[in-house]
C-alpha cells in the first residue's frame, strides 16, 4: 500500500478507535458540569455494548441498537442517581459500585450471546464525494454512528456554551446552593445530566459491540470507560479537548501497531504504553495554566447536594 | 408522598443499624434471584456466604483475600478524607511488587532474616516512587491526580509485564512469563500452619491501628480532614494544599507497594505478568463501604474478601456462572451504600411539615 | 464441526446441564451404588463461543457424554492467574474432586502446591513442565496445524505479506509464527509474515486495531493467537482471507476464512478420566500431535482451490507419518544463524525454549 494509503488508514482508523471514547467521554463531561463524578462509565460501556448487541442480533437494524444500547446506559445510570442524588450516597464509590454491577449483569444478560456473529455495518457510501481522492476518503467514508458522534459535539457545545439551560446546568455544578437559591431543580437537573452521561455511555458501548468489532464477549470495553473518564479530565471540561483527546488516546494506539508492523526493534510493552504516557504528558502541558482548569472544573463536582443541608 | 428530610444530627443508631438494613435488602434481593434462577435460596446462601469459610483453611484465605485489601482501603482513607482522588492503587501495587520481589531475585540466594524486611522497605518505597508521580505532576504542574495515577496504573502493568517477559524470567523456565520462585528467606512466614494464612496479615493489623491513631490523634491528620470539608477554610488556616496532597497520596502508594509485596512474597512466591486481581480497584469501594474509618475498613475488607470467596464457591458447588457473581457483589454494594442515607436524612411520609421554612423554595 | 451449535442453545444447555446436576446431586440418596468420578475444570477465561476455553468445555462436555454416569464435572472459569487459582483448585480437590484439569500455564505452580497437599487427587495441567507423581502434563503439537495453515496463507496470497495478531511473547506463540512462517515459505519462498504484539490474551478492541493496521500494511492474509474472534471479523469485512486459530471461525467470517487450526482435547481428557476411573493413570507429559487427534484442520473456506487443499491434505499425511516435520533442518533464523543443520530435526527441548524469529518473520522479537 502507497504510503498515502497509509497515512488515510491510520487516520480512519484512528476516528474508529475514539469514537466510543468520544460518546462515553462527552456524556461524562455533561454529567460532570453539572457537579456529578459518575465513576461507573465501564459498567455502563458494558451494559450498553450488551443490550445493544441483544438488540443488534434480534431486529437486525442498527437504529434499535442504538437506541436500546442508550436505554441500558441510562437505566444504569438512573440506579446511580438514585443512590447519589435522591440518597446521597458517596459518588466515587457508588460509581466503583456501578462498574462492578454493569461487569455482572452485562456477562449474566449475554450469556447467550457470547460471540454471536453479527453482519457488521456498512459505511455510507456518499456517490461523487466519496469517490474523491484522499478528501473522499478521509471526510465521506465512516458509518452513519461516527458522523453521529460528531453531532453530539456540536450539540453538547452549542448546548453548554450558547444556550440558557447549559449556562444553568453549569450552575448547577458550579454552585448548586445558589442555583437552588433561583429556584432551579439542581436534583432535578442533575438526573437529566446523569440520564445523558448514562446514555452516551451506553451508546459508546454499543458503538463497540454492534460497529467496530462487532461482537459481544464479557468485559469486552477492556478499561475504555476508565480511559473516558480520564479524557474529561484531561479535556479540562471542554468538549473540543475530549474529541482532541479521544483522538490522541486511539491514533497513540493505532500508530504504536503500525510502528510494530513496521518491525521498530523496541518491546511491544513498552510501545503499548505510549497512549498512557502521551495523555499524561499532553495533560501536563495542558495543565500548567492553573486558573484556565480552574475556570472549566466545575467547582462542585462530587459533592453531594441536598437542598436540606 | 415519601420524602428524605435531614437529620439536625447524625443517628447514631443508624450508622449501626444501616449496614443491617443493607444485608436484610441483599437477603431479599438474593432470595429472588436465587429463585429465578432455580436454586434453593437458603442452599445458596450458606453456599454463598457459610461454606467458604465452614473449615479453617477458609478463614484463611479469607485472610489472605482481606490483607492487601484492608492495607490498601486504609492508604487510600487518608487521602479520600482530604478529597485526593488516587485511582491508581492497582498500579502502585504492582511497582511495589515489582520492586520487592525484584529485590528477592537478586538477592536469590540470600539467607538473611534482614531480606523479607528489605523487601517490604523497598516495595512500600517503590509503590510511594510511583504515587509521587501524580503528586508531583499535581503540585508542580496542576495536572489532575485521578487522571495521572490511573494511567499509571496501566503503564506499571505493562512494566512488569516487560520484565517477566524479559530480564527477569526465570532462565530454567522454558521462556514462560514467570520469575524464578523465591528463596525461603523472602516468603512470608506462615501465621497458622495449614492455612495460607501469612504475615502481611499482622502488617495489616498493624496497619489499622496506626491508621486510627494517626487519624484521631495528629494534627497532619486534622488540618487534611479540614483540607477535605472545606478548602477554603484550611487555607485560610494556613494549611498547605501541597502537603495534603503528597500525604494523601504517599499513604496510598506505601499501602499499596506493602500489599503488593504481601502478594508476590506471601501466596504466590514469584513475579508473575499479573500479581493482583484487581485489589487496587477494589479497595476505592472497601475504603468508603468502610465510611473510612479504620476498623469499617478492616470490616468492609473482610466483607469483601468473602464476596469474592463466595462466588468461587457458588461455582464449584452450585455451577453458578460467575457473571452471576459480580451481579450479587454490585447488589450488595448498592445496598450498603445507599443505605447509609439513614444516617444523615430520614424518611417522612405523608405531607410537609407546615413549620419547615423552606418550602416555598424547595421546587 | 458440530461443536459449533447455536450459541444461544449452547448457553441454554448449559444453565439447564448445570441446573439438572445441581438437582440431581442434591437429590441423590446418600451411598448409591458406585460414586461417580469428580472431575473438576479450571478455566482462565469465560467461556465464550469459541477460543482457548471454549475447546477446553467442548471436551469436557464430549467426556461427560461419553462416560455418562460415571463421571461428574464441574469448571470454575474466569480463575486468575496467581494467588487465587491456588485456592481454587485447592477447593476442587478438597470438595472431593477426584481429578482436576488445569488449563492454563500460570496454574503450574499453585497446581504442584495443591498436589502435594492432596496427594490422593490427581492432576492434569496443561501446557506446563513441572510434573509430580499426582500430576500429569499435556499439551498439543500446534506447530504441526500452524504449519499447515501458513502453506494455505503462501497458496493464496497475493501481496506475500500475512499479518499475524499475537498476544504475548512466549515459547508457544514464537513458535507457531515460526511454524506458520515456514509453511509459508515452503510454497511460497517470497513471502513474508508481519507480527504485531496486542499484550493481552483477549480484548477484541485491540485484536480489531493490530489486525486493520497489518491489513493497511498490505497483509491480504490475517492469522491470529489471540482469544477472540476480532481478526476474523476484520478481514472479513476488509475483505482479506483469515486463518482461525482455537476454534473453527468460519461462521465469523464466511467468505474470507481459509480453515484453522485447532485443538481437540476430548480424546485426552477421556483417556485420563478412564485411567483414573479403572487405576491405570500414572503421570506423564503429553504432547500429542496432529497424529494423536489433538491439532486439527477446521474444513476449508470455499476460497481455496482444490489444488491446494490436495497440497496441505499430502503434507498433513506427510506429518503424520513422521515424513515430514516443521522444524527439520536446515533451519535459519532472521539473522542467517542455523538453528538446525540440514538433515537434523529439530529437538522437542529446543522447541520449547523458542526465543528467536525464523527468516521470513519481519521485525525484532522483543528480548
Amino acid at each position: 500500500m502507497s504510503a498515502e494509503g497509509t497515512v488515510i488508514a491510520i487516520v480512519l482508523a484512528t476516528v474508529g478507535a475514539g469514537t466510543p471514547l468520544v460518546y462515553a467521554a462527552l456524556g461524562e463531561l455533561v454529567v460532570e458540569k453539572s457537579g456529578v463524578l459518575n465513576l461507573g462509565v465501564e459498567g455502563m460501556m458494558l451494559l450498553g455494548a450488551v443490550v445493544g448487541f441483544i438488540a443488534a442480533v434480534e431486529s437486525g437494524s442498527v437504529v434499535v441498537a442504538a437506541l436500546a444500547g442508550m436505554g441500558a446506559g441510562a437505566g444504569a445510570s438512573l440506579l446511580f442517581a438514585f443512590l447519589t442524588l435522591t440518597l446521597q450516597a458517596n459518588q466515587v464509590a457508588t460509581g466503583l459500585a456501578l462498574t462492578i454491577f454493569g461487569v455482572g449483569v452485562s456477562a449474566f444478560l449475554g450469556l447467550d450471546y457470547t460471540s454471536v456473529a453479527l453482519e457488521s455495518l456498512a459505511g455510507v457510501h456518499v456517490p461523487l464525494l466519496s469517490d474523491l481522492p484522499i478528501l473522499g476518503a478521509l471526510v465521506f467514508s465512516f458509518d452513519p454512528l461516527v458522523y453521529l458522534s460528531f453531532a453530539v459535539f456540536v450539540a453538547v457545545t452549542v448546548f453548554l456554551y450558547r444556550s440558557r439551560w447549559g449556562l444553568v446546568l453549569r450552575g448547577v455544578g458550579e454552585a448548586p446552593a445558589s442555583a437552588h437559591a433561583l429556584g432551579y431543580d439542581v436534583i432535578g437537573i442533575r438526573y437529566l445530566a446523569v440520564l445523558f452521561g448514562g446514555a452516551m455511555a451506553g451508546l459508546g458501548g454499543m458503538y463497540l459491540s454492534v460497529v467496530y468489532t462487532p461482537v459481544w464477549v464479557e468485559s469486552m470495553t477492556a478499561g475504555r470507560g476508565w480511559i473516558a473518564l480520564a479524557l474529561v479530565v484531561f479535556a479540562t471540561w471542554r468538549p473540543a479537548r475530549v474529541m482532541l483527546g479521544a483522538y490522541l488516546f486511539g491514533g497513540t494506539t493505532i500508530l504504536q501497531f503500525h510502528i510494530q508492523g513496521a518491525g521498530v526493534d523496541v518491546a511491544s510493552q513498552i510501545l503499548s504504553m505510549l497512549p498512557y504516557v502521551a495523555t499524561i504528558v499532553v495533560l501536563v502541558l495542558i495543565s500548567r495554566d492553573a486558573t484556565k482548569i480552574r475556570l472549566n472544573a466545575p467547582a462542585a463536582l462530587g459533592q453531594a447536594y441536598h437542598p436540606d443541608v | 408522598m415519601v420524602r428524605l428530610e435531614s437529620r439536625p444530627q447524625p443517628s447514631q443508631r443508624m450508622r449501626y443499624a444501616s449496614p443491617l438494613l443493607a444485608a436484610g435488602l441483599t437477603l431479599v434481593t438474593g432470595f429472588a434471584l436465587f429463585t429465578l434462577l432455580g436454586e434453593d435460596p437458603l442452599h445458596a446462601f450458606y453456599t454463598f456466604f457459610v461454606a467458604p469459610v465452614d473449615d479453617f483453611y477458609g478463614w484463611g484465605e479469607l485472610g489472605v483475600k482481606a490483607t492487601p485489601l484492608v492495607l490498601i482501603g486504609l492508604g487510600l482513607a487518608i487521602g479520600f478524607r482530604a478529597n485526593v482522588w488516587n485511582i491508581g492503587a492497582e498500579g502502585q501495587l504492582t511497582i511495589g511488587a515489582a520492586c520487592g520481589g525484584g529485590l528477592a531475585l537478586w538477592l536469590h540466594d540470600s539467607q538473611s532474616p534482614l531480606l523479607l524486611p528489605a523487601m517490604i522497605v523497598v516495595g512500600a518505597l517503590g509503590g510511594m516512587a510511583w504515587a509521587s508521580i501524580p503528586a508531583l505532576l499535581r503540585t508542580r504542574f496542576n495536572a489532575n491526580e485521578i487522571l495521572v495515577s490511573l494511567m499509571l496504573a496501566y503503564v506499571a502493568v505493562l512494566l512488569l509485564s516487560y520484565l517477566v517477559h524479559g530480564p527477569w524470567k526465570d532462565p530454567d523456565g522454558y521462556g514462560f512469563p514467570e520469575s524464578r520462585l523465591f528463596g525461603d528467606a523472602a516468603l512470608m512466614p506462615l501465621l497458622v500452619a495449614g492455612t495460607r494464612l501469612h504475615a502481611g496479615l499482622a502488617v495489616a493489623l498493624a496497619a489499622v491501628v496506626l491508621c486510627w491513631l494517626f487519624t484521631a490523634r495528629s494534627f497532619l491528620a486534622y488540618q487534611m480532614r479540614v483540607a477535605g470539608l472545606a478548602a477554603p477554610a484550611a487555607r485560610y488556616a494556613g494549611f498547605r494544599r501541597s502537603r495534603t496532597i503528597w500525604v494523601g497520596l504517599l499513604s496510598g502508594g506505601a499501602a499499596a507497594g506493602i500489599a503488593g509485596v504481601g502478594e508476590v512474597a506471601g501466596p504466590i512466591g514469584q513475579l508473575l505478568p499479573s500479581v493482583s486481581p484487581g485489589y487496587g480497584f477494589a479497595a476505592i469501594i472497601v475504603a468508603f463501604v468502610g465510611r473510612l474509618h479504620p476498623l469499617g475498613i478492616l470490616f468492609a475488607g473482610l466483607l469483601m474478601a468473602l464476596l469474592y470467596l463466595g462466588g468461587e464457591s457458588a461455582q464449584i458447588e452450585l455451577g453458578l456462572p460467575s457473571a452471576v457473581t459480580g451481579l450479587f457483589q454490585g447488589l450488595l454494594l448498592f445496598y450498603l451504600l445507599g443505605s447509609d442515607v439513614f444516617i444523615n436524612f430520614r424518611l417522612r411520609i405523608g405531607r410537609r411539615a407546615v413549620a419547615s421554612g423552606e418550602s416555598a423554595a424547595t421546587p | 464441526m458440530t461443536a459449533h451449535g447455536s450459541a444461544r442453545g449452547r448457553a441454554v444447555t448449559l444453565i439447564t446441564a448445570a441446573l439438572v446436576s445441581t438437582v440431581a446431586l442434591l437429590a441423590a440418596p446418600a451411598g448409591m451404588a458406585a460414586e461417580p468420578l469428580k472431575v473438576g475444570f479450571v478455566y482462565v477465561s469465560p467461556i465464550g463461543d469459541a477460543g482457548w476455553t471454549y475447546q477446553h468445555d467442548i471436551a469436557r462436555k464430549k467426556m461427560e457424554a461419553e462416560l455418562g454416569e460415571r463421571v461428574e464435572t464441574r469448571f470454575v472459569e474466569s480463575v486468575p492467574e496467581g494467588a487465587e487459582a491456588e485456592r481454587v483448585i485447592r477447593e476442587l480437590a478438597a470438595s472431593g474432586h477426584g481429578l482436576v484439569f488445569t488449563t492454563s500455564f500460570g496454574y503450574m505452580n499453585p497446581t504442584i502446591k495443591v498436589a502435594k497437599a492432596f496427594p490422593d487427587t490427581i492432576f492434569e495441567h496443561a501446557t506446563g513442565y513441572k510434573r509430580a507423581p499426582n500430576v500429569g502434563t499435556y499439551v498439543a503439537r500446534f506447530y504441526e496445524g500452524r504449519y499447515l495453515t501458513g502453506i494455505v496463507a503462501g497458496k493464496m496470497t497475493r501481496s506475500n505479506v500475512a499479518g499475524y495478531v499475537a498476544a504475548f511473547p512466549i515459547p508457544e506463540v514464537i513458535r507457531g509464527i515460526n511454524a506458520f512462517t515456514r509453511g509459508m515459505r515452503s510454497v511460497n519462498p517470497d513471502a513474508q509474515v508481519k507480527v504485531i504484539w496486542v499484550n493481552s490474551w483477549f480484548d477484541p478492541g485491540r485484536e480489531r486495531e493490530a489486525a486493520d493496521a497489518l491489513i493497511a500494511q498490505g497483509a491480504d492474509v490475517i492469522t491470529h493467537h489471540t482469544d477472540s474472534t476480532a481478526p476474523a471479523l476484520a478481514a472479513e469485512e476488509k475483505g482479506v482471507h483469515v486463518i482461525g486459530y482455537h476454534s473453527d471461525m468460519s461462521k465469523y467470517a464466511p467468505t474470507a476464512h481459509l480453515t484453522a487450526s485447532t485443538h481437540d482435547w476430548s480424546e485426552h481428557y477421556l483417556r485420563t478420566a478412564r485411567a483414573v476411573l479403572d487405576g491405570s493413570w500414572a503421570s506423564a507429559a503429553v504432547w500429542g500431535g496432529i497424529r494423536e487427534g489433538m491439532v486439527k484442520l477446521a474444513p476449508f473456506g470455499a476460497a481455496v482451490p482444490d489444488a491446494v487443499r490436495e497440497l496441505v491434505l499430502a503434507q498433513q499425511r506427510d506429518i503424520v507419518s513422521g515424513a515430514l516435520h516443521p522444524f527439520a533442518g536446515p533451519v535459519r533464523d532472521q539473522d542467517g544463524n542455523e538453528r538446525v543443520a540440514a538433515g537434523a530435526t529439530m529437538t522437542d527441548e529446543a522447541m520449547l525454549t523458542m526465543d528467536y524469529y525464523v527468516e521470513g518473520v519481519q521485525g525484532k522479537l522483543p528480548k
